[in-house]
């Protein structure tokens, strides 16, 4: 199922539970998945045009009045078209507005350029109190959204809508500011975030049949960041890749680097797009130019051990 | 207290919360003073004892650098005591220069990043009609801020959502911090873009309480299912002579222990 209805569905079923739940859109009500909402609650859903600014601040107003709004669009127009106002009325005045922004990176494929952003977690990550939450399929995100909704305070997540495969089973449990360890291995630490943990799991098989054991910690929470399970994995393998669909400025290298440097000095690398704008493309072509493929991963894993 | 006193403290209260860092936001408080000694003796259904309660009407002030007029009215209501006007901007106050929602009794919104507060104040009305609440919310913008695009989309929010227990008060004291509002970039006609936007629109003298009364009664009156706008014409530093004569410059200027003075004497 895409991303999107499992996130519709388990908003309706939340909603149908929780009569303080308020969904927002900006003219992207179809494209989010959420319009499926606007029949069942119409009081409940409101769809401000295309205007991110006022939507974002419709949503501290309704915060202030004790609701738990949800704002929507894709991942640039709801992080950095509208920054001040979630670093002012958001985060600086505490409210609990659930950012939601669609698409990150890469995954913006045709329409890239101008909708494609790999700076959207840097700007949230930088704002006080702002939790981040990179999703990698429809089960965690229909396992998170029930502590998202629960969850007092800011928070940001990103998504990607129509994808369909999934990493996790039904068996999956969220558990909000820990990281998945997902494959355990003495040579190197693999930390990856969002949909980069398929591209890392694949990796990681093909390290194995070249005799190379890794560590894989899935982090959905960036911030705040599972600092004790990197650490302690750093500690035993005294290497650390991360691998994001985000700029290497700011986003899960940053994170891991920021803890690391303070706690246990690392050799690290990063499999992130370095600084190069965005552009349109297939996905498999764009992770090819930016360097997010599974071989990139592999490749840079290699170089990491070959150099101990 | 009767109005006309009211307005008197709130403006002598207003320059001692500004005389006590010695310089601030003193013309855009003193305009704004009349409509709040008006709605906060008239209107505002607050209690300085339940600040947060959940049946209240709500003020954003958009025009978030008025802080300290907004402070003078609630101290002299009794939401905090007259003291904290002393501790404007000084480290860990609950006075900041521009309004916090989480730091005073009685501010509804933070605002100060401008061009924010019409959205928000769009959002708790909206809260309001999901509730069931017929109580208001009040939004006080300055003229210079309506410069600022975001205002424009909230308008054209509130008008599509019938926001009817909405009313804007556009502060038009005709100056902003680079000069006269219509030289730096004009923004009349403000009845007529308002009334564009789908607001019932009145303008009225911001000084005149019995005029601004009676325009929040009449639009509380109205059954049209529009939000509302009033447009006041003030003069930014009213009610101390060297402030209204000042110009531009009293956006942002010195509270001296002469003018201070001065200023109470004129506002005996």
């Amino acid at each position: 199922m895409e991303v999107r209805k499992e996130y519709a569905g388990e908003l309706a079923r939340l909603m149908q539970q929780n009569d303080k739940i308020y969904i927002l859109d900006a003219d992207l009500a179809g494209a989010g998945g959420t319009k499926a909402l606007y029949a069942q609650f119409p009081d409940r859903c409101v769809n401000v045009g295309v205007a991110e600014a006022n939507m974002v601040c419709v949503a501290v107003g309704l915060s202030a009045s004790g609701f738990v709004p949800f704002v929507h669009s894709f991942a640039p127009f709801a992080t950095r078209r509208v920054f001040d106002q979630i670093a002012v009325s958001v985060s600086y005045s505490e409210q609990n507005v659930k950012i939601v922004g669609f698409d990150p990176g890469v995954h913006t494929t045709y329409n890239g350029g101008t909708h494609m952003t790999f700076e959207d977690i840097a700007c949230m990550r930088a704002l006080c109190n702002v939790a981040v939450l990179d999703i990698v399929d429809g089960v965690q995100l229909r396992k998170a959204l029930p502590y998202i909704v629960e969850y007092k305070g800011p928070m940001y997540i990103r998504f990607v809508r129509k994808q369909t495969d999934t990493l996790f089973d039904e068996n999956y449990q969220f558990r909000f500011g820990k990281a998945d360890k997902l494959r355990e291995g003495a040579d190197i630490t693999i930390v990856a975030s969002g949909t980069m943990l398929f591209d890392a799991v694949k990796a990681c098989e093909q390290l194995a049949k070249k005799g190379i054991g890794a560590d894989l910690l899935g982090i959905h929470t960036v911030k705040p960041l599972d600092e004790e399970a990197i650490v302690c994995s750093a500690r035993k393998t005294g290497r650390v890749l991360t691998v994001e669909n985000h700029s290497i400025h700011g986003g899960l290298y940053s994170a891991v680097t920021e803890v690391l440097s303070a706690q246990c000095p690392t050799l690290c690398d990063a499999v992130a797009v370095r600084d190069k704008l965005t552009q349109v493309g297939k996905l498999d072509d764009l992770k090819r130019d930016y360097g997010l493929t599974v071989d990139d991963i592999v490749t840079r894993a290699e170089k990491l051990v070959q150099s101990k | 207290m009767d109005v006309v006193q009211f307005s008197k403290e709130i403006r002598r209260n207003t320059l001692r919360c500004l005389h006590s860092q010695g310089s601030g936001h003193v013309g855009g408080s003193l305009s704004i003073a009349d409509l709040l000694a008006v709605l906060y003796s008239k209107h505002m259904h607050v209690d300085p004892n339940d600040p947060r309660a959940e049946d209240r009407d709500k003020l954003v002030l958009s025009k978030g650098h008025a802080g300290p007029a907004l402070y003078a009215t609630l101290a002299l209501k009794g939401f905090f005591p007259m003291e904290w006007l002393d501790t404007l901007n000084r480290l860990g106050t609950r006075l900041p220069s521009h309004v916090n929602i989480n730091l005073t009794p009685g501010v509804d919104m933070t605002a100060g990043s401008l061009g924010q507060g019409l959205s928000c104040a769009c959002g708790l009305a909206l809260a309001n009609r999901a509730k069931g609440s017929d109580r208001y919310v009040y939004v006080i913008t300055g003229e210079g801020e309506l410069q600022e695009g975001q205002n424009w989309e909230g308008a054209m929010f509130a008008s599509a959502k019938h926001l009817d227990h909405l009313i804007v008060f556009v502060d038009s004291n005709k100056m902003q911090i680079d000069g006269l509002t219509k030289d730096v970039m004009d923004v009349e006609d403000l009845v007529a873009k308002f009334s564009a936007f789908g607001f019932e629109t009145q303008r009225v003298n911001g000084h005149d309480h019995k005029a601004l009364d009676e325009a929040i009664v009449r639009a509380k009156q109205s059954r049209e299912h529009k939000p509302h706008c009033i447009v006041m014409d003030t003069v930014k530093g009213k009610g101390v002579s060297f402030y209204e004569t000042m110009g531009p410059g009293v956006h942002s200027t010195t509270v001296t222990d002469e003018q201070y003075l001065a200023a109470l004497e004129e506002l005996k």
